[in-house]
């Protein structure tokens, strides 16, 4: 199981090193991450979770993904607290054998991941005036196709 | 019951989290959030709009007709913006 919750940062060239290392079957790697953007005065980006159950529900994603796409390899990482304009959020590494399975896994995961995850996004202006983050009908409709390949099948 | 209350939802309560006896005719998560609408000011508040209210009993997530009791932990949260 690698899924990580964590204030702190994480090496991405060190876990993208570490993932599926001297598997001679993964020929793909696909690799995302998410970082903070600077919505305008350069403030800060709180993210709040629910210990206990953001770990759970992030280990169901990686058993579900490994289930559906043959992976040799998974690594979900996501930080909480208070994060900086261009500080990593979310980390999700995949090795396949090819790289179909190894694209699609990571757009599952992180798609469903936001919408799934129990994080909370607050952005502060420098003032220390914030605002929560509204879900976006967007991310709904991206995690909601998953489901629509649930029932091809 | 152990009440968490999450992201704006815990700023409109006031709390983070709180231990309370709901009455023998709280059944469910839809009796719950009615009875805690009726405590004060603050949880009628952040319960107001049950479309931005989500709802966890001992972690996993529920439906208005999910079983609550009185051992449960109870989170109480907006949709989740992870990621």
């Amino acid at each position: 199981m690698a899924v990580r919750v964590q204030a702190e940062d994480f090496d991405t060239a060190r876990v993208l090193d570490a993932l599926a290392a001297g598997d001679t079957r993964a020929g793909a790697l696909c690799l995302f991450v998410g970082r903070v953007r600077d919505v305008g005065g350069g403030g800060a980006l709180v993210l709040e979770h629910y210990p206990g159950m953001t770990e759970t529900h992030l280990s169901r994603l990686e058993d579900e993904a490994r289930r559906r796409f043959d992976l040799r390899d998974c690594v979900l990482v996501h930080r909480h607290g208070r994060l900086a304009p261009t500080d990593n959020i979310v980390l999700v590494a995949v090795a396949a054998a090819h790289r179909r399975a190894a694209f699609d896994a990571a757009t599952f995961l992180i798609d469903r991941l936001k919408t799934e995850a129990p994080f909370w996004k607050r952005e502060e202006d420098p003032d220390g005036n914030g605002r929560w983050v509204a879900a976006r009908n967007s991310d709904r409709i991206a995690a909601d196709r998953w489901r629509d390949d649930d029932r091809d099948r | 019951m152990k009440l968490l209350y999450f992201a704006w939802i815990r700023e409109r309560v006031g709390l983070a989290e709180e231990t309370l006896d709901p009455p023998p005719d709280v059944v469910n998560v839809t009796t719950l959030l009615d009875w805690l609408k009726s405590l004060d000011g603050g949880h009628a508040l952040a319960l107001s709009d049950p479309a931005m209210v989500r709802v966890a009993v001992n972690q996993e997530y529920a439906g208005p007709d999910t079983r609550v009791g009185g051992g449960d932990e109870v989170a109480l949260f907006p949709p989740v913006t992870g990621g």
